[in-house]
């Protein structure tokens, strides 16, 4: 098979897969979140944590559930780290010092999973279950949480309640991220990934580092969250043994932010509202396949950190998907990518997280851009925008800029000290442009919850530590706190009637102000940073 | 404050309700699962062909280059633009070239270049092949013997690839 047949071969059993997911798990998630029957193991959670699961939240409440839930699991996923010498399973690894078990805690907890750690010498089997893994869990379920708090922002009127954050919580972990992850870890043992747990494992001599990976491997991509339970991540063969079990981990990280359109559809009565957004984010992410793909089929040395047995489309394409859902985890180093492709992968990140994006955040950050883009629809004819029904005011508009610009704001000032640092230029991996690329890319990751490297960088000091932990709590709670505010304000509203001068929002006009904003806003906004970085190199 | 107080209370103790379930059971779960006849074999990486070290000696395939320090896996991060990194390519292939007596153009990508994982078990065909000379010479088995295993050990569904692991247990049994 030549190497583009082979490439599109894989792309078509994707998206065949994903189509096929489409509506039942795209309904599924929209009947979770839209029940009012509680199972007897939620209820036994919601007495322990002593919540009356029929009390719906105003916005406020709502988000002092997230930022008091998320708090306290930054503080017991710290003190983990720190305590995990007389942890079982730690294996002499000692305890997390303290820079590190900061960044990592913020890492997990904000969906991010930068890994400024080598797992293998540093990251005993129980931190990783009983600590990384669960933030795997509920990070996302925090996202697919806002999410939903948004919708019913647009669905209901005239009410200050938005639903119940511990109940979306639970029911997002315990109804579905739980059951497919338990699923597709037992598929991917039977095609090979390891779950052990010893420290390692002889191959014909040496030691290789083993895990109980598989566990942690399915919700890690499910999740959208990336952190790799080996320092290769999901380039080592222990996590990801061949050409079946990577494609089931590209299909496990797109499938929940993709099926959520459905789930929005539905929420909100019209699923054509739904298919819209889908159809933007996957043209981005096509043509941004495409970019890549091509990139690197032309590099110079098109192998350097890539596997055989994926070889270059295959890597492409996790490549282009990981980064266009926040996810992170890799398939092959994207430090030794070309210009181009290298540029593509922080292009994804860029645009936002939303071409779809990562869990729960993907749909709430591109319904964002849609206010955007309404905003400036109606600026061109003079008319107060609305978006599903909602009018678009002052309130919404400034709460949808001040989640779009938070991400832009923190990485280009984090990026920029990191710059101008003496200290930086040890940490690089790379001379020249492609060294500011490895800044850039260090940030745009953190920033955006991302969590991917150009690995060379090595980030273990202590500006590095801090600065990109304060990154990513900032690119995760100011649009969250943003997100919920704007979803308190529309849900407050009367629906307005539809009428002749009603801009239609299912329609290719609409996908096309969309698509031009998404592009539009990181193209005005990052411009010249990448300037001098990738597109320096690419043009080298 | 006093909001965020109480939230930050009930979320510590629903927090500590999920850790053991997604923390707790659902690893243990898993783990019990993979202890099943047919999986216990792959959780555990028992005679695992999945990765690739090195083995001294002419009579052995050679993997691909590995930037890892093993226990610990992962690639070299340099840039196609990197010269100093050029230099190490450029020696690799001379020296590749020498070891199996073939010109440097006959030299494949792979060979040359080093893994994301550093453990990786592929070689491309092309490299097998300009190995079969020298590991026949070594190992004493027939140039036919030796290219009769690359082959049964040459796999995958979309890319061709041979498993250096799997090819040098075979010919270790000869």
């Amino acid at each position: 098979m030549s190497p583009l047949v082979a490439g599109l071969a894989q792309v078509g059993i994707l998206l065949v897969a994903l189509a096929a997911a489409y509506r039942p798990l795209g309904d599924y998630m929209a009947r979770v979140f839209g029940s009012e029957k509680h199972s007897k193991l939620e209820l036994a959670i919601y007495r322990l944590g002593r919540v009356n699961p029929d009390a719906e939240q105003k916005w406020s409440t709502y988000a002092y559930g997230v930022l008091g839930f998320s708090f306290v699991s930054v503080v017991l996923l710290y003190v983990l780290q720190r305590i995990q010498s007389v942890l079982p399973f730690d294996f002499g690894r000692g305890n997390v010092p303290p820079g590190m078990a900061f960044n990592t805690a913020v890492s997990f907890v904000t969906n991010t999973n930068w890994q400024s750690y080598v797992p293998e010498t540093v990251m005993g089997h129980t931190v990783q279950m009983v600590g990384l893994t669960v933030q795997n869990f509920v990070s996302a379920a925090v996202g697919l949480a806002v999410a939903v708090a948004l919708v019913r922002g647009f669905v209901r009127s005239q009410t200050d309640r938005l639903g119940n954050f511990w109940v979306d919580l639970v029911r997002g972990t315990i109804r579905i991220l739980l059951p497919l992850a338990f699923l597709f870890a037992i598929a991917l043992i039977a095609l090979g990934v390891t779950m052990s747990l010893k420290s390692g494992v002889d191959v014909d001599g040496q030691t290789v580092a083993n895990a109980p990976i598989a566990s942690q491997e399915a919700i890690k991509e499910l999740g959208t969250n990336g952190g790799g339970v080996l320092n290769a991540n999901s380039a080592h063969p222990f996590e990801n043994p061949d050409e079946w079990s990577n494609l089931i981990e590209i299909f496990l990280l797109l499938v929940i932010p993709v099926a959520l359109t459905r789930t929005f559809g539905q929420l909100v009565g019209n699923r054509k509202q739904g298919y819209v957004l889908l159809s933007v984010m996957g043209l981005i992410w096509g043509a941004m396949l495409a970019v890549i793909w091509a990139a690197e089929a032309n590099g110079l040395r098109p192998l350097e950190g890539k596997e055989l047995r994926f070889g270059i489309p295959a890597s492409a394409l996790f490549a282009n998907s990981t980064t266009g859902t926040s996810t992170g985890a890799i398939n092959s180093l994207h430090d030794s990518f070309t210009g181009l492709g290298g540029g593509g992968t922080m292009l994804n990140m860029l645009f936002g997280e939303m071409t779809p994006g990562g869990v729960g955040t993907g749909l709430y950050s591109i319904l964002v851009m849609a206010i955007i883009a309404m905003f400036l629809a109606g600026l061109m004819v003079g008319r107060t925008p609305e978006y599903l029904g909602k009018k678009l005011g002052r309130k919404e508009v400034t709460a949808a800029a001040v989640s779009i610009l938070a991400m832009p704001t923190v990485l280009l000032i984090g990026a920029g000290i990191a710059a101008i640092l003496p200290s930086t230029q040890a940490a690089l991996n790379n001379p020249g442009s492609h060294g500011l690329s490895e800044i850039l890319y260090a940030y745009a990751s953190a920033s955006n919850n991302n969590g991917s490297a150009f690995a060379g960088i090595t980030v273990t000091n202590d500006w590095f530590q801090a600065s990109l932990g304060i990154c990513m709590a900032f690119g995760r709670f100011i649009p969250i706190i943003a997100v919920l505010a704007l979803a308190g304000s529309l849900a407050a509203q009367k629906k307005v009637p539809v009428t002749a001068g009603t801009l239609p929002t299912t329609g290719p006009l609409f996908a096309t102000l969309l698509g031009g904003s998404i592009v539009l806003v990181a193209a005005l906004t990052f411009v010249p940073a990448l300037a001098l970085g990738p597109i320096a190199e690419a043009l080298l | 404050m006093d909001n965020f107080a109480k939230q930050s209370w009930a979320g510590l103790r629903i927090l500590l309700a999920l850790t053991v379930i997604c923390g707790v059971l659902y690893p243990m779960a898993v783990w019990g699962v993979s202890r099943l006849p047919g999986l216990h074999g792959n959780a555990e990486a028992t005679d695992t062909t999945l990765v690739a070290v090195v083995r001294e000696g002419d009579r052995y395939f050679q993997p691909r280059p590995s930037a890892a320090t093993l226990p610990a896996s992962g690639g070299s991060n340099k840039g196609e633009l990197n010269e100093d990194y050029d230099k190490v390519v450029a020696e690799r292939r001379t020296a590749v070239a020498q070891r199996e007596g073939v010109s440097e153009d006959q030299v494949p990508q792979d060979a040359v270049t080093a893994s994301a994982s550093g453990v990786d078990p592929h070689i491309s065909p092309e490299y097998a092949a300009i190995q079969v000379p020298r590991v026949a010479r070594a190992s004493g088995l027939s140039v036919e013997k030796v290219r009769e295993l690359v082959a049964a050990n040459t796999g995958g569904t979309f890319t061709r690839t041979v498993n250096v692991t799997a090819l040098n247990r075979a010919i270790d049994a000869g």
